[in-house]
């Protein structure tokens, strides 16, 4: 009953609270690229670039996840859309990213419907193991699609234009195009949470059946989202392929979908920033471990473990003990 | 035609076995508790490297499998207490979190253990041979073996399952886990038992498909999406629902990848049947699940359960 009421409740405390922390993270986000100069350590800005991309994706992820309760298995296939719309289009000779992002989300719109709808049929670990069916269908179409490399892959001829200008070829442009894609992503997906739709969205989570009597019909608020969501992963997609010039099938393993899944939990679901913060410090630790050692994986694995065994709600849920935010939720 | 048919029936139904061996214990595991386990691929995966290894030390292949079981038991018992045990009452969000983990680090062990190069394990030579099917063709009687072993087991379980006290808790458990747990019988013990004996059947696939597939570290990663398949079109918790499933799911891939294309050509101009054909038959088994959840949302075994 108290959660109810608390999700429900407008204008909580916490919001303000996690919403300060999302301009800390966009705030020192914003002085990567000059600090990276001054350290002379140009890497930095790449790496940043590629955490931006995936806090764009497990930002997406956290609207159907952490708002409206489907756990999306198949998620990264959305990763895979987006990438892949770079590389058919900059083949058919058209560079340009607001096309490519438009088509990137045109496509997903559309692959989402479809399996959506048919996966909101199914509930539990059910929508789970089918939305990860979706996914795999979507990776093996694109391992055998030989024109396009297949398993290998393809490396794009160059990154795509803005309007014609060249913005993304070095790489302050393209770290500060993505982080203007980021701030807009969570700008949006903040206000939509906090909108009609995204209450009767948190409502379906704490309790379909309550929703139903009160006169709502779940399935297009959560076909709606889904939808939504897949549109703003192939986001990341698209600024993926762009970042590393190159696509791949590897974009939409299970792996990935994995990954943005623990980037997630780690973080703390149901708060866009915890996603975000979440997916930054995955692919910070991932990097970092990387540097470290060959067998970087056994020490993120354990860090995973540790984390779900002691640390219930990820990061957010330690911060919050520790007392640092209130109510990050 | 007909022998090549019957010889990749044969085949499918030898992975569907190996299948069926890694599901039984996954399905019970999701089915009584709930559990969302990424990492019951890498017990398969360990199972086929211990076998490896025992053959290594010792160069006897019956010895080698018959002390990988105690060795993947153990492995299983150890993971239960030290991480599933702890997970069993969270979200299916933190149960993927830790899997997902446990994934990572036992891949990445067995990678520093054993280095990241296939193995090979040698068959025994009582197994060697290939007996004569129809007409010239012949078929290995190792896979033959394999096939038997898996009806062995599931008839083994079967009975378990259907004649036995513990199998009633599991069934029992399986359809509403809280009553059985007020009725006084002790539902975390019997997770363990269900747990371990899982990770056994996973360990022992994983060793008695080494001398036909190499082990390798990748090889957990393939088998346990194509398991979820398997259990979800099967229905969570129904071991005879995985064991149809499995067997399904083996035929179709092998069948799909083997007669898509030839299929195809009928109706299209050979190269476009090529493309199609390899596009195609790696996702028929996922198209089979897709279909399966949408005219029956529970699987083909499943209870409908207001979860």
């Amino acid at each position: 009953m108290t959660d109810l009421t608390q999700t429900l409740a407008p204008a909580r405390p916490g919001l303000a609270g996690r919403l300060r922390l999302a301009l800390c993270i966009f705030a020192v986000l914003a002085v990567v690229p000059p600090l990276a100069h001054a350290l002379d350590e140009p890497f930095l800005i790449v790496v940043a670039t590629r955490m931006m991309v995936f806090a764009i994706a497990a930002l997406s992820l956290d609207l159907i996840l952490g708002y409206g309760a489907m756990v999306s298995f198949g998620h990264a296939a959305y990763l895979g859309l987006g990438a892949y719309a770079v590389a058919i289009l900059s083949r058919a000779g058209i560079d340009d990213l607001v096309l490519q992002l438009l088509a990137a989300m045109a496509a997903s719109a559309v692959f989402a419907t479809v399996t959506g709808a048919i996966s909101l049929r199914t509930r539990g670990v059910y929508f789970i193991m089918i939305t990860l069916a979706f996914g795999q269908m979507a990776f093996f179409f694109f391992v055998s699609f030989s024109t396009l490399g297949g398993d290998d892959g393809v490396a794009l001829a160059a990154r795509s234009t803005v309007l014609g200008m060249p913005l993304l070829q070095d790489a302050p442009g393209m770290f500060y195009a993505t982080l203007a894609l980021l701030v807009a992503v969570f700008a949006g997906l903040y206000r939509l949470t906090l909108s009609r739709f995204g209450r009767v969205l948190t409502g379906t989570r704490e309790s379909a059946l309550r929703m139903q009597a009160m006169g709502f019909r779940p399935f297009p608020y959560q076909l709606t989202a889904y939808v939504i969501a897949g549109c703003l992963c192939s986001v990341a997609g698209v600024m993926l392929a762009n970042q590393a010039i190159y696509v791949s099938p590897a974009y939409m393993s299970w792996h990935r979908s994995g990954e943005m899944m623990v980037m997630l939990v780690l973080g703390g679901v149901g708060s866009l920033t915890g996603a975000m913060a979440g997916a930054l410090v995955t692919i910070a630790l991932e990097e970092g471990l990387a540097r470290l050692s060959e067998h970087w994986r056994l020490g993120f694995g354990l860090i995973l473990v540790g984390v779900a065994l002691f640390s219930p709600g990820g990061l957010s849920g330690l911060l919050r003990r520790v007392g640092l935010v209130r109510d990050a939720k | 035609m007909f022998n090549l048919f019957l010889l990749q029936l044969l085949n499918g139904a030898q992975f569907g076995i190996l299948l069926f061996l890694v599901a039984a214990g996954l399905t019970l595991v999701f089915g009584i508790m709930d559990f969302i386990n990424l990492a019951h691929g890498v017990l398969y995966m360990v199972g086929g490297y211990v076998m490896a290894m025992m053959m290594g030390m010792t160069g006897n292949f019956w010895l080698s499998l018959a002390m990988v079981l105690p060795m993947t038991l153990a492995v299983g018992l150890v993971l239960e207490l030290l991480v599933f045990r702890r997970l069993y009452d969270r979200s299916h969000l933190d149960q993927v979190l830790a899997t997902f983990g446990l994934v990572l680090v036992l891949s990445e062990l067995v990678r520093i253990l054993w280095g990241s190069a296939p193995l090979s394990v040698a068959m025994p030579e009582v197994l060697a041979g290939s007996v004569p099917l129809a007409g010239p063709m012949r078929y290995p009687v190792y896979r033959l073996a394999v096939i038997g072993t898996g009806l062995a087991v599931a008839l083994s379980l079967w009975f378990v399952i259907a004649r036995t006290r513990v199998g009633m808790l599991l069934r029992a458990g399986a359809a509403n886990r809280a009553m059985v747990s007020a009725l006084g019988a002790d539902i975390n013990r019997l997770f363990m038992l269900v747990f371990a004996a899982g990770a056994m059947l996973a360990g022992f696939a994983g060793a008695i498909v080494s001398p036909i597939l190499s082990v390798d570290p990748g090889m957990g990663d393939g088998i346990l999406i194509l398991t979820f398949v398997v259990i979800v079109i099967g229905g969570v918790g129904s071991v005879k629902g995985a064991f149809c499933a499995a067997l399904l799911v083996g035929i179709v891939d092998t069948l799909g990848r083997m007669f898509g294309p030839i299929i195809l050509r009928t109706m299209m101009d050979p190269a476009a049947a090529a493309q199609a054909g390899r596009t195609i038959a790696p996702m028929l088994v996922y198209i089979l699940m897709a279909a399966v959840l949408f005219w029956r949302p529970a699987g083909l075994f499943g209870r409908a359960v207001a979860r």
